[in-house]
């Protein structure tokens, strides 16, 4: 039932995903002070993800994304708890913020932080949630 | 002060590490192992740094208290923090050859890691919403564990054990809500100076009486206990243990917390409440015990009525009750998970917790014998093990204030606690086996222990604490005093976490 054959939703899907994957990294980036973040960035990705799956089907989805969606979540936790490390490293507080600065050529500057490490993390880790729920509820259905 | 924050750091990476290691159940059992030998080791150095400079204080993120998350750490933390480290590093072992092997892949090992990160984070907080997170953290890795292997009694007892938790939590949240209203502040240090300026102190024993139902529930007090002898004998043995070691005793901990730092303006009143909460928890768990022919489901009946003795020592609130208590603590962890890891080896041999089906492991497992004895006896408060100085200590407080009848119950409660372990010992060592279980599951010199060593080093480790604690109690009264001096005096921890104030 899921694998629906429905034309419009399989071509609105094709040209929805990228869309919806490159806001969900627009959000993640902007993240750290303004509204957005790896959780909300992480369920946009999601649910393209998913919107993908319903169209194509669960094993069209697998074999899109390669990894297992557990190997997501794991990674997810990891880098977020690997944003606490730098901070120790330097003596100083447990999750105090580091900043490094990259001078890009040109005028501009690239900055990077340890909580876009625990943004990053906390994305991998809401979308590989997710994709572990639903592919497991699609496939349940299917036995 | 990052040493604070290693023993927290420790549970959460090799929960991510074992989670995302989730094709190999080898490495989790390595990473297990390791872990928590290294939150033990950790633990110890943390315990060691806050008896040489009193408090241990981490401001997250550079946050300064008390609007930032500060973690704190007086003595009594930094004590659970190493008992914690000690269960958890036994339970690690213990589950390399108790857990079936259906449990290691629905992640077994990563929800002990989040438990144990629960857990800690819950002793080392010092902000109350932030407790509040620590024990949500705890639940669901609770709930989780509590229903691996999906069977019918224990979905029966994770209804009950979700339910009165779930309920706890919203009044917790309810009550942190309503502090905040008043005080404007979660911080622990913060609330214990704020609060005596509250105009409405009626408002405030209102909240410190919601505090105390959540608290209580979670603790297993009277008369929100019924969801541990519910629940607790249906997980496989090594998370029985663990919850029996370490669960309620957040709850406990809890309490003293907040009785001691922030509720301290009506004594008379609260602490009143806290008595006969106390008395009565220690006289239905210990008859409740009394009723029951299940191994577990005695052990857990105990956990409730030793709940009390805790609860005692904190209600009495004069300095050697409050001793006591932190001893009580002490000894109950080590002695109740050494019980139910005991209770786990029977059932191997025999397959079965029903004391009717048990019987004859004197004969045949001499060694099994002596290792329940220790821990039951020491339960039973006999001297010259760890329970006799517990319960001593908690008794003289309770002359010394001139409670009498409570004193009373108390001393009742160990003559009942000694009744029940002599009916486990009569049934489960000194009787012949029944015939029943031995043609089903003959217990021949055949059946060796080969390959067991992860079974009965745990055991042994936690029968050396309580002998240790008997033997050696000196120190170990007084860091316990040197703990309970520290709570009976919370400027020194107001002061730790604000910065002492002109």
């Amino acid at each position: 039932m899921m694998n629906s054959n429905t034309v419009i939703l399989r071509t609105a899907a094709m040209y929805l995903m990228p869309l919806q994957l490159l806001f969900s990294i627009f959000l993640l980036l902007r993240g750290h002070d303004e509204p957005g973040g790896g959780f909300i960035g992480g369920l946009v990705a999601a649910g393209a993800f998913v919107l993908f799956a319903f169209s194509y089907g669960s094993d069209a989805l697998r074999s899109l994304i390669r990894l297992d969606p557990r190997d997501l979540l794991g990674a997810g936790l990891l880098f977020g708890l690997a944003s606490a490390i730098p901070s120790l490293l330097r003596g100083e507080p447990l999750l105090t913020a580091q900043w490094w600065t990259i001078a890009l050529p040109g005028d501009a500057e690239l900055k990077l932080s340890s909580p876009l490490i625990f943004d990053i993390g906390v994305y991998l880790a809401v979308v590989g949630t997710i994709l572990t729920f639903v592919i497991q509820l699609m496939e349940a259905e299917h036995e | 002060m990052n040493v604070l924050a290693i023993p927290l750091l420790i549970p959460l990476f090799a929960g991510a590490l074992s989670l995302a290691l989730w094709r190999s159940t080898r490495w989790q059992r390595v990473i297990a192992v390791l872990a928590t030998a290294s939150l033990l080791v950790s633990s110890i150095v943390l315990l060691q740094a806050v008896l040489q400079d009193g408090y241990v204080v981490l401001h997250t993120a550079q946050w300064a208290a008390p609007f930032g998350i500060t973690l704190v750490a007086d003595l009594l933390a930094a004590i659970m923090v190493v008992l914690t480290g000690i269960i958890a590093f036994v339970i690690a072992i213990y589950s390399l050859a108790a857990t079936p092997a259906g449990h290691e892949k629905f992640g077994y090992y990563p929800l002990l890691h989040l438990l144990l990160a629960g857990v800690v984070g819950s002793f080392i907080t010092g902000d109350l919403f932030n407790l509040f997170v620590w024990f949500e953290v705890m639940l669901l890795a609770s709930f989780a564990l509590l229903t691996l292997g999906g069977e019918r009694a224990q979905m029966e007892g994770a209804i009950k054990y979700v339910t009165l938790n779930l309920f706890s939590s919203a009044i917790f949240l309810m009550a942190v809500g309503l502090l905040y209203g008043m005080v404007g502040t979660l911080n622990m240090a913060d609330l214990a100076q704020k609060i005596a300026q509250v105009e409405d102190q009626g408002m405030i024993t209102v909240v410190a009486m919601l505090f105390l139902i959540s608290f209580g529930i979670k603790a297993a007090a009277f008369p929100l206990f019924f969801w541990l002898p519910a629940s607790y004998h249906t997980p496989q043995v090594a998370v029985s243990a663990l919850f029996a070691g370490l669960l309620t005793k957040v709850g406990v901990y809890a309490l003293f917390r907040v009785f001691t730092l922030i509720f301290v303006h009506d004594v008379a009143y609260t602490h009143t409440i806290l008595l006969w909460i106390a008395a009565l928890t220690m006289l239905t768990g210990v008859l409740g015990a009394a009723a029951q022919f299940e191994f577990r489901r005695i052990l857990s009946f105990h956990i409730v009525s030793q709940i009390g003795y805790m609860l005692l020592g904190l209600a009495l609130f004069t300095p050697l009750a409050i001793i006591g208590g932190v001893f009580y603590i002490m000894h109950h962890i080590l002695v109740k998970t050494a019980l139910f890891l005991v209770s786990g080896i029977s059932y191997r041999l025999l397959g079965s917790y029903e004391l009717r089906d048990l019987g004859g492991l004197y004969r045949k497992k001499p060694l099994l014998a002596i290792l329940f004895l220790i821990p039951a006896l020491s339960l039973a408060g006999i001297p010259p093990l760890s329970g006799f100085f517990a319960k001593f200590i908690v008794l003289r407080a309770g002359i010394e204030a001139e409670a009498y009848v409570v004193t009373g119950i108390a001393l009742l409660v160990g003559l009942l606690t000694m009744y029940s372990m002599i009916k486990i010992w009569a049934e489960v060592f000194w009787k012949a086996t029944p015939e029943h279980t031995h043609e089903q599951k003959p217990l021949t010199d055949a059946v060796v222990d080969r390959g067991h060593w992860p079974l009965y080093v745990p055991i042994m480790i936690l029968g050396c604490g309580t002998l240790l604690i008997g033997f050696y109690g000196q120190p170990i009264f007084v860091l316990a005093e040197q703990a309970a001096a520290q709570l009976l005096n919370p400027q020194g921890y107001i002061d730790a976490v604000l910065g002492v104030q002109p």
